[in-house]
């Protein structure tokens, strides 16, 4: 098993780098000395996170405003990354948006608007790194899902949509590209406790971000496909992806 | 039950480390800095809080909305050379140490939990075992960022903005919200503590190894509440200073022991806790003892089971923590403490006695001062141990003693005025959107 182990990657591009989730993931590889290409909207919150990772450790960090909706300046945005890291070692996928799933109920734009950050631009990332990793034939390419995106419910279909539309996309990716030995891992976090989820009552199976980033490190040297995060959700969806529809459609979840 | 019956989004009820009292109240994480002031104000007071660590209520604001602050958890600067570090307020002392302990550093000043903010260290301007040497927390806060709700925002140290700084540490959160603190660290080159344990009987007596130990980095005496006659007041006085010899610097192990439940409230009773005295008591045969011991049992005995808080029961525990100035000859007032104690029938699971030191504390009510601190807890078992807790009260006034706010739940408005005559001079200070239950008690308004 140790020989499939890898080292933990030291040049990382974080799409998202003020996600809790994703802060629970570089701290640690910042404690090690890596390097970091880091993308958010916020240039106040993308200044904190990069003072934070800098004073743990990193041993250089570039950042880069942009709103990732904007899939046109995607391309020059990955090349410069690759260029300003040398190699990208891991690329983590975390920006997203829950939505307001009642509006988009009757609202298409705002169905719209989630399917696009959440999906529509991860596909635009994912096509221009599935490329560069496979050319490279190394690296990892770490997605943040969701366990919403393994079952439609009526509380957030739509952000489920996004995330299992998502989910399928990887698994054909890593078909693709899993020989030339580029790693894909597909992230499905349960509840874990961010700004993304403030509104809701903070239940015992809210998870800590830190503890979160340490599961997906794990899974990233274990080089996992699939991680839910933490483990315990893998059960949880087991069960609630095998109630049959005859009973699943009549329950409030 | 009928569809579609949401009452999700109540207000649910808060309870701090001692679990009582329990209110109600709205939440608001703070996730950034700039994340306050609001851009909706809330309707109600506003308090912020950090881990919830305190005992009593100085962190609860029952139909108010608290602040939670341990969002703000990103370091922002730290210097080697110096060891001066640099961190948003919602930082705990158990992520300082994972960072600073490996780069050959520690915390100025620590209480016996690492799991507090440093906005709450500083709000409650705490000390630990090293009090008698290096004073409170708020003696190595550097400068810190106070948010006031109407969106001012400015930096205080002991010489810019010095009232401010004044009357934020130990103002119990009060005076507005901290966004950042610059600390300064101690160094260490080993993890270790040179541990010295001393058996004593008496106040007399650990009064005399206080005095004669004073050059011991850390000191503190644990002492059994439950023992009479011969035995009344006996302890182990216990002395630490850091390992001088240099040993690799390694991060701590995250714990894995956690109370799952609530003990039923039978557990601990006079009985259970003089058994566990007497063993504690005797676990150490010879009157003196002495090892090379890791930091975390050092400092942090409890803070290896999570959540031991739930030994007590639902109802929680009352905390009770008063100084006593020096008196003549003999400590009547801690002796009288203990007699009440006995008397009561009732026993405190954990009693922890140490002498302060003459630094004086930077915060306009910081509660330490020059003399001997008693910190006790009961299991709340309805008036006889509000009962207990107001004659210790009582005792704290008569010997011209004060209470530390951090661990109170029932100070009266009239005790902490006469513990804290500057309190109207604080009242300035505080926050017109930001209120406590604490406060509203001890300024006798609600």
């Amino acid at each position: 098993m140790a020989s499939k182990r890898q080292q933990l990657p030291s040049r990382v591009l974080v799409l998202g780098a003020t996600s809790a989730i994703a802060n629970g993931v570089m701290r640690p590889l910042a404690e090690q000395g890596a390097r970091f290409y880091l993308v958010a909207r916020s240039p106040e919150k993308l200044k904190a996170v990069a003072s934070d990772l800098e004073t743990r450790g990193a041993s250089a960090i570039f950042t880069c405003v942009m709103d990732l909706d904007d899939t046109a300046s995607h391309e020059a945005m990955l090349a410069e990354a690759a260029e300003k890291l040398d190699t990208i070692d891991l690329a983590l996928l975390a920006h997203g948006v829950l939505g307001d799933q009642e509006r988009a109920q009757t609202d298409y734009a705002t169905a719209e608007a989630i399917l696009r950050t959440n999906f529509l631009s991860a596909v635009s990332l994912i096509t221009w790194l599935a490329n560069y990793f496979e050319a490279t034939h190394q690296g990892t390419l770490a997605v943040i899902s969701s366990v919403a995106g393994d079952r439609g419910r009526k509380s957030n279909y739509v952000y489920g949509t996004s995330k299992g539309a998502l989910n399928i996309f990887l698994d054909g990716v890593r078909n693709r590209i899993d020989r030339s030995g580029v790693h894909v891992l597909t992230i499905k976090p349960g509840f874990v406790s961010t700004p993304m989820t403030a509104h809701l009552p903070q239940t015992g199976l809210f998870a800590h971000p830190a503890a979160v980033g340490r599961w997906i490190l794990k899974a990233i040297e274990k080089r996992k496909d699939v991680a839910y995060v933490p483990p315990i959700w893998a059960v949880i969806m087991l069960i609630i992806r095998s109630i049959p529809n005859s009973i699943f459609k009549k329950l409030n979840l | 039950m009928p569809r579609n019956s949401q009452p999700k989004f109540q207000s649910p009820k808060f309870e701090s480390w001692g679990r009582y009292p329990k209110l109600e109240a709205d939440l608001v994480p703070l996730s950034w800095t700039t994340d306050f002031p609001l851009t909706q104000p809330p309707a109600t007071k506003i308090l912020p809080v950090g881990a919830g660590r305190s005992y009593g209520d100085v962190c609860l604001l029952g139909h108010g909305t608290l602040l939670q602050a341990r969002g703000l958890d990103r370091f922002q600067h730290f210097d080697p050379q110096t060891g001066i570090l640099r961190c948003e307020a919602g930082v705990t002392l158990a992520e300082i140490l994972d960072f600073a302990v490996p780069r050959g550093f520690f915390l100025p000043v620590t209480p016996g939990t690492k799991y507090v903010t440093v906005g709450g260290a500083i709000a409650n301007d705490i000390h630990g075992k090293n009090h008698h040497i290096a004073g409170t927390f708020g003696c190595h806060v550097l400068r810190f960022e106070l948010v006031r709700s109407d969106g001012a925002r400015f930096e205080c140290s002991p010489s810019e903005n010095s009232d401010w700084f004044s009357a934020t540490v130990g103002g119990m959160g009060l005076t507005g919200l901290i966004a950042w603190a610059e600390i300064r660290l101690r160094p260490i080159v080993s993890r270790r503590i040179q541990y010295k344990g001393t058996k004593f009987v008496g106040i007399d007596e650990f009064v005399a190894i206080s005095k004669a130990n004073t050059h011991s980095e850390y000191t503190v005496a644990w002492m059994d509440s439950v023992a009479t006659g011969n035995n009344f007041a006996r302890g182990i006085f216990m002395q630490g200073d850091h390992n001088p010899q240099p040993e690799p610097l390694t991060r701590s192990k995250e714990p894995w022991l956690t109370l799952p439940l609530d003990l039923p409230e039978f557990a601990l009773n006079h009985l259970s806790i003089g058994l566990f005295n007497t063993l504690y008591y005797n676990k150490q045969f010879s009157k003196e003892k002495t090892a090379l011991v890791d930091y975390e049992p050092f400092f942090y005995p409890l803070d290896s089971i999570l959540h031991w808080n739930r030994m007590y029961g639902k109802s929680g525990l009352l905390q009770f923590q008063c100084v006593l100035p020096w008196e003549e000859n003999q400590q009547f007032g801690i002796i009288n403490m203990m007699k009440a104690i006995t008397a009561s029938g009732l026993a405190s699971f954990l009693t922890v006695i140490k002498v302060f030191g003459d630094a004086p504390s930077p915060g306009m009510l910081s509660f330490p001062m020059p003399g001997i601190t008693l910190a006790l807890d009961f299991p709340i078992r309805a008036e006889l141990s509000f009962d207990l807790v107001d004659r210790l009260a009582r005792i704290t006034q008569e010997h011209g003693g004060r209470m530390y706010p951090a661990k109170d739940a029932r100070m009266t408005a009239d005790r902490f005025q006469s513990f804290y005559p500057q309190w109207q001079e604080f009242a300035r200070y505080v926050d017109p959107a930001f209120d406590s239950a604490f406060w509203q008690r001890v300024t006798a308004r609600g």
